[in-house]
């Protein structure tokens, strides 16, 4: 009962402040928008993993600076769906087939063409069979980054405004006239993550299907698991938003916190390619919950992936959702202890 | 003359309440012996109060002396270092009792992007109310402070005054036994106040107990009985009357700087 007010509070607030409801949604698509049309990719020297390959090819191979692995032919499968390797090449007969991983077309490219110079130095013909675990030939780059993106701009949005509008609620005293009814700290925080999650479905869901349909970006799985993604990562944002404004005294303080929490995210989510970084350097995107949102939403819709195959990332955001929400309930002692 | 049938309704089912509660407290509110700082300074020192049922207290004070801290021990939201709270015989915080709590705080706590009615609704839904009382009371209550054409209106247009009235309003929706008002009447233009006080005398005849804090002298001699408040000390308590006789002034004024220690 409180909880629906407090939720109906917050639509209602959105209903008087339709320019907020515009930003959330229209900002991301128009950036999404200008990302589809500008991106051009970066040099990457690409780990290639060969199958009965001449001692010849490999050398060759690796003055393209490539980094080159042998494989049985199992092993080589094995690597490449864990991602260690870009792509491997299977002489058959003699003959190479090249099989990409494929779900990053500028990567795609740099092994496609390094192939090709190699071949170019050990045999007359350079006709190249090949194959793709995930992706496709005219994948471009935005299809590749388009799903981070997807994902980042949720995040960040439903971030600011309700790290805002909590604070608002701060410093109006409302929150504060608020205690004095005999409302329950919990049924505050979720009645705010009702009222907000209403609104970010509506996000979600209308950036998702813009992405898709509109500007046309790669979608190989189910859109209710990208729906599922993106809600989730609204719900994380939102009880992190709210948490941040705790230590924000008046709003320029609460911007001065995308530095801090949100552009590291974007480093780390696998928008630049941290594949050159150091390992344990690296392990510090495991931190972010982007990095788990990332994940989930280009497994469903680069690979195509099931609800089985994003669980873990499913599960690591739950658990870092509802870590958040507890630690708002008891953040609200600080205005009233019971 | 006006009719207040509603609030008679609305007392009988408080007399219910209190011959329930046990046990039966001689005092609305005691306070007993509270000491509060913030951040090492101290801002109340042993303050310890008794008010009786159906009166009206004035907490009179310079700004800054504290009145506001006090009155927020009293209704809960912010608890003392040391010392008790009563409300109606029950300890203090308890959440049961913000049910009986009306506050108005010092800051008007409202939703400014909501009109009066949203946020009417939404004060009214904290309290278990049916949606038929719910309309009754909103309606009642904006007649009080007189807005009762503004309803429909966004509070960002509400004038200081307006906004004033309608945080009086929220504070009165639940018809609570205990109305606590921090400087109720800052901002709202003289005839309205007179029949604000009057709405207030009217509420206190039928059982309410009224605590509110103000500055002004001339105000502070309405109310029943009178605390003075100087550096977070309770410096006096009294009715206005004795207050005068007691330190032989004729304002109220010179009774504060008499109990203050400033006049021999």
């Amino acid at each position: 009962m409180r909880v629906k007010a407090v939720m109906i509070r917050i639509l209602l607030n959105f209903k008087h402040d339709k320019r907020t409801v515009g930003l959330m949604i229209l900002a991301p698509i128009f950036v999404l928008t200008l990302m589809s049309l500008v991106f051009s990719g970066a040099p990457y020297y690409p780990k290639i993993g060969v199958v009965n390959a001449p001692l010849q090819f490999v050398n060759s191979l690796e003055r393209e600076n490539a980094e080159v692995t042998r494989y049985s032919e199992y092993g080589a499968i094995e690597a490449l769906s864990n991602k260690d390797i870009d792509a491997f090449i299977n002489f058959e007969n003699g003959k190479p087939k090249i099989k990409l991983e494929g779900s990053d077309p500028m990567k795609n490219n740099t092994v496609i063409s390094d192939v090709r110079s190699a071949m170019m130095a050990y045999s007359s013909s350079i006709d190249l069979d090949i194959t793709y675990l995930y992706g496709y030939k005219e994948m471009s780059s935005f299809d590749n980054f388009g799903p981070i993106l997807i994902g980042f701009f949720v995040f960040f949005f439903v971030f600011l405004i309700s790290g805002l509008a909590f604070l608002g609620e701060r410093n109006s005293g409302t929150l504060d006239r608020l205690m004095a009814t005999p409302v329950k700290r919990w049924e505050i925080v979720i009645g705010y993550m009702l009222g907000f999650g209403v609104i970010t479905v509506i996000q979600s869901a209308l950036i998702a299907w813009f992405s898709i349909n509109i500007l046309g970006i790669m979608m190989m799985g189910s859109f209710a698991l990208v729906l599922l993604v993106t809600v989730l990562t609204a719900m994380t944002a939102l009880s992190i938003g709210i948490f941040i404004s705790a230590f924000a005294n008046n709003e320029f303080q609460m911007i001065q916190f995308i530095p801090v929490v949100i552009v590291p995210q974007i480093f780390f989510s696998g928008l630049f390619d941290l594949s050159t970084m150091t390992p344990w350097l690296r392990g510090i995107g495991k931190v972010t919950p982007l990095w788990y949102v990332a994940e989930a939403l280009r497994n469903v819709m680069i690979r195509g992936k099931g609800l089985g195959d994003i669980a873990y990332d499913i599960l690591i955001l739950s658990a870092i959702c509802i870590f958040f929400i507890i630690a708002n309930i008891l953040a609200l002692k600080k205005y009233r202890k019971i | 003359m006006k009719e207040y049938n509603i609030y008679e309704y609305g007392r009988g089912s408080i007399m219910q309440d209190e011959i329930n509660s046990k046990p039966m407290s001689t005092y609305a509110v005691e306070v007993s012996h509270i000491n509060k700082s913030f951040d090492k300074r101290q801002i109340l020192f042993d303050i310890s109060l008794k008010i009786p049922h159906a009166q009206i207290l004035g907490l009179l004070g310079p700004s800054g002396s504290g009145k506001t801290t006090l009155v927020k021990q009293m209704a809960g939201i912010d608890t003392p270092d040391s010392g008790e709270v009563f409300l109606l015989g029950e300890k203090m915080p308890k959440l049961s009792l913000l049910n009986k709590i009306g506050y108005m705080a010092q800051a008007d706590a409202l939703y400014t992007e909501l009109t009066a009615e949203e946020n009417l609704n939404f004060f009214a839904s904290m309290y278990k109310m049916s949606k038929g009382k719910q309309t009754e009371r909103i309606n009642e209550v904006m007649r009080i402070v007189n807005l009762k054409n503004f309803l429909k209106v966004q509070v960002k247009k509400y004038s200081g005054g307006m906004k004033r009235r309608l945080s009086l309003a929220i504070a009165l929706l639940h018809e609570p036994p205990i109305l606590i008002l921090d400087e109720p009447t800052v901002g709202i233009d003289p005839v309205l106040r007179v029949a604000i006080w009057e709405e207030l005398y009217t509420l206190c005849r039928n059982g309410t107990t009224i605590i509110l804090t103000t500055h002004v002298m001339d105000e502070a001699d309405k109310c029943h009985k009178l605390g003075m408040i100087r550096e977070g000390r309770l410096i006096a308590t009294g009715t206005p009357e004795e207050l005068l006789s007691a330190s032989s002034t004729s304002t109220l004024e010179e009774a504060f700087l008499f109990y203050g220690g400033d006049v021999k």
